[in-house]
């Protein structure tokens, strides 16, 4: 009677499962989670839709007026008497708007990057904990000596050799897509890590025997079977990632060698702000430092959730 | 009879946010001195619950919601941690399932036992590791004083088990509560471990609740048996009266369900208790099934001197490397539709011979010939495939067997789309058959396998390994990890597997009452050989070898049980 009675009511829609998933029951009873989720969409739909809020297109020359420089945020500049939210840089710039513009360059770097070391060190991962022997040895010794250099040092690298071989010309261009690369090629071995511990859990189930009794091949298991039950520790690492990602943008531009001053990510403008410290215009540095913290709090916030809810030992 | 510990309309309840989860609801239990007392249902039935509750170990935020727990007349159950510690361990131990995991790897035995003692007896160090060594001998350990320095690695899994007893014993406790102690064990290490707490109920006038869901181990331990159904008792009594007349529906039904080594039936009595569905029709998958060509010779599958090692400890320096044979020349034949069945301990290689015969192993030496070709001489993919499709497995794990993230549609229908069998509709027409015909309606194949128990599931990985009607089927113990009740069913859809359509079956068990039921021929496994290979009636009437008569001898002989509803099945 309750088999059948179960079998025959309709099963529920996507959607009716995630409502009542313990996942989300979980999200619902965190206030970490709801705080930090809540300030990431709001800072990611910020920087998605700056075009549209922003007040000032700080890129746009035409719009600069000098005698905007160094206005006080709140407060009516003394020549103009324009009032900007956050204040102006040296150069007449709203801050507001620069940094909205910079959320852009730097979450479309963390996330490029983030997506490039996960595609990446998931696929390098599988292939070392499902093949074994030889392959598994030299694909995680690689990682091994990867971890060796500091991050920003083979960022670092990566930049340097990328600014020797590109002309002139496209350097600006090419600056972001270095970025990525650099910063994604620090960031794989975690994923491959992971992902190869994972493999070697689920390639001794008895579901993945039964795909090879079938006769399906390696890549296919590889695939279809083993990669959907590996996803959620990676998600975890992602979502830390990503964070990670972002603070390591940020360095790199205030180092000098990220973003260009043509776009600034978030990092440039703090490099920038840096300058004017010590002569009292605080807020150039203050707003966009406020900024990033927010972001990478938040985000690695809701990453330490995530951890958490999709552990079954913590539950 | 003054009763030790007894157990008074108790109910434990688990507040969940879909609800309270009632898991014990007013059970009434004692045991007196020296009294065996079976706590027995299938899984999740509460018993387990019970024993937490004595121990004062139910984990939030599940707690005691009525009823009373009293120990020598003494109400034990609202005692505050302080007052349960001083109990607990002193007057009250616990054995454990697992021997593997009950005790601290990184501690000898004799650190673990003295420190036990020291906290509940007076004793000085020395004094203490004389009485660890006593135990030991107690409980049947050879060289007490030597093997008492070693680390529980060093101890076999029934020695472990021993070592876990010896723990229990440590304090001088009154009760001990023994929670599937010999689950984890083969049959012969069962027999005498449970002969060993037998002896220690008797000698020491200890009252015992010995927590099982084997009924075997009830019939021939305890004195008193205690039967529970979805967390209420259903019946109490004497073992005699309870295994033997049965008054309760369930208790009948649980009895009847029972695979016996001495009656051979041709159908489990259909179990309809609490509603439970039982339905299939395999009868009406036989009218899509093609009838496989017949073999020439009626030899199926002819397995020839097979040998399969594992790699031990791996080396550059050939010589450095240390092998271990899993399987050791093993010839045996399997005939065309029968079922042939594979008996042995854990370690004997029955699975790993099934999965070279599933060529999820690669030989090393030795041939298996399926219908007259070689098949570990195939090399190319073609023609593997060609012979996978017509041999499938059924696991012994429903819980790992199916792949979480899939749709059950999906799961069946992988094997179909794969050897591209069929197109378009029609495969979803012989997945929605597939699954209505093993019981589960193809409304089923819309859910994930977290939604099914695990009876519900093994019937999820029999609709898979029919999906490409294969002519030879490998099930690789497919009821070890179900309930009886469910595993009758199980077992019976494999019956009507054989019958219906003809399936030619590789049955691996270490249950023999299950293999009598299932088997035309048997053969007996041990540490990698083949030790004898018979018809079951004839292995089960006069066993040739040795070790086959051990284990026969070793077999809960179930005599007190109920045949009631056998004869006519």
């Amino acid at each position: 009677m309750t088999d059948t009675a179960q079998t025959q009511t309709k099963a529920p829609t996507r959607l009716q499962r995630w409502a009542d998933s313990d996942f989300f029951y979980q999200f619902k009873h965190s206030p970490v989670a709801i705080v930090s989720f809540t300030v990431a969409v709001l800072l990611v739909l910020g920087a998605i839709f700056a075009p549209l809020i922003a007040p000032y297109n700080p890129f746009d020359p035409a719009s600069l007026n000098l005698m905007n420089g160094f206005s006080k945020p709140m407060e009516p500049n003394a020549f103009t008497g324009d009032t900007f939210w956050l204040g102006t840089d040296d150069q007449g710039r709203d801050v507001f708007s620069t940094i909205l513009y910079g959320m852009r360059i730097s979450l479309f770097v963390g996330v490029a990057a983030v997506l490039f070391a996960m595609v990446l060190g998931i696929s390098l991962g599988l292939i070392a904990g499902y093949v074994g022997g030889w392959t598994e040895t030299i694909i995680m010794r690689i990682a091994d000596v990867q971890l060796t250099f500091p991050s920003i040092l083979v960022a670092m690298l990566i930049f340097g050799i990328a600014k020797g071989v590109t002309p002139i010309e496209y350097r600006d261009q090419m600056a972001i897509w270095v970025l990525i690369i650099a910063i994604g090629l620090s960031d794989w071995v975690q994923f491959a890590r992971v992902v190869r511990g994972a493999t070697l859990v689920e390639k001794s189930k008895e579901y993945v025997q039964a795909a090879r009794l079938i006769g399906r091949s390696g890549p296919a298991i590889m695939v279809k079977h083993i990669l959907p039950n590996v996803l959620s520790p990676v998600l975890v690492i992602a979502t830390i990632s990503l964070a990670l990602a972002i603070i390591a943008e940020a360095t790199l531009s205030f180092l000098g060698v990220g973003a260009p001053p043509t776009q600034p990510s978030l990092g440039t403008l703090i490099r920038i702000g840096q300058g004017f410290l010590f002569s009292g215009e605080w807020w150039i540095l203050f707003f966009p430092a406020c900024t990033l913290l927010a972001l990478a709090l938040s985000v690695n916030l809701l990453g330490d959730w995530l951890r958490d809810a999709l552990n079954p030992r913590l539950r | 009879m003054t009763h030790l510990l007894n157990i008074s309309d108790l109910s434990v309840h688990y507040p969940t946010r879909r609800g309270t989860f009632i898991a014990v609801n007013g059970a009434d239990l004692t045991v007196a001195p020296g009294e065996i007392h079976g706590l027995v249902g299938e899984s999740g039935a509460g018993k387990s619950t019970i024993g937490a509750a004595v121990m004062g170990l139910i984990d939030p935020p599940g707690h005691i919601a009525d009823g009373t727990v009293s120990f020598r007349g003494e109400a034990i159950s609202g005692r505050d941690a302080a007052g349960m510690r001083a109990l607990r361990g002193a007057k009250i131990s616990m054995i454990f399932q697992d021997p593997l995991t009950s005790l601290n790897p990184l501690l000898t035995v004799e650190d673990q036992l003295t420190e036990t003692i020291e906290a509940h007896l007076n004793l000085g160090d020395k004094a203490a590791k004389a009485r660890a060594v006593e135990l030991l001998d107690r409980v049947g350990i050879p060289d007490p004083a030597e093997r008492v320095k070693q680390y529980p690695h060093q101890f076999s899994g029934g020695m472990r088990q021993r070592v876990v007893i010896a723990l229990a014993l440590c304090s001088e406790p009154d009760v001990i509560i023994a929670d599937e102690p010999t689950t984890a064990l083969d049959v012969s290490i069962q027999a005498q471990i449970l002969d060993l707490i037998k002896e220690l109920a008797r000698e020491r006038q200890v009252g015992v609740i010995l927590i099982t869901h084997d009924m075997g181990v009830i019939a021939d331990t305890t004195d008193r048996v205690t039967v529970m159904y979805q967390g209420e008792v259903v019946e109490s009594g004497t073992t005699e009266q309870v295994m033997g007349t049965p008054e309760h529906e369930y208790t009948k039904s649980l009895i009847a369900a029972v695979p016996r080594a001495t009656l051979k039936v041709h159908r489990f009595p259909q179990l309809s208790y609490g509603g439970r569905s039982t339905r299939f029709a395999i009868e009406d998958l036989a009218r899509n099934w093609p009838t496989p060509p017949k073999s020439k010779t009626g030899t199926l599958v002819q397995v020839d001197g097979i040998t399969k090692t594992f790699v031990q400890r791996d080396s550059i320096i050939p010589a450095w490397r240390k092998m271990f044979t899993a399987v050791d020349k093993v010839s045996f034949d399997i005939r065309e539709g029968e079922v042939f069945g594979l008996v042995g301990e854990s370690g004997s290689g029955k699975s790993t011979v099934a999965r070279m015969i599933a060529t999820l192993y690669e030989t090393n030496g030795g041939h298996i010939y399926f219908d007259g070709t070689d098949i570990t001489q195939l090399a190319s993919r073609e023609e593997r495939d060609a012979y996978r499709r017509q041999i499938q497995m059924i696991f012994q794990d429903p819980f790992s067997s199916l792949n979480p993230r899939m749709r059950v549609d999906a799961i069946v229908a992988e094997p179909v789309l794969h050897h591209k069998l069929l197109e378009g509709h029609a495969i979803q027409d012989r997945v929605d058959e597939l699954l209505d015909r093993v019981g589960l309606g193809a409304e089923a194949g819309r859910k994930y396998p977290h939604e099914f128990s695990g009876g519900q599931r093994q019937r999820i990985s029999i609709a898979r390994a029919l999906a490409t009607q294969p002519r030879f089927l490998i099930c690789d113990e497919p009821t070890s990890a179900l309930d009886v009740s469910i595993q009758a069913q199980v077992l019976n859809i494999l019956k009507d597997l054989q019958e219906h359509l003809g399936l030619t079956m590789l049955f691996i068990s270490h249950d023999l009452p299950v293999v009598r039921q299932m088997c035309d021929r048997v053969g007996v496994m041990r540490q990698g050989q083949m030790v004898e290979v018979a018809d079951t009636e004839q292995l089960f009437a006069a066993p040739q070898a040795d070790y086959t008569k051990e284990l026969l001898r070793l077999m809960p002989k179930l005599e007190g049980l109920s045949t009631e509803g056998l004869e006519n099945a």
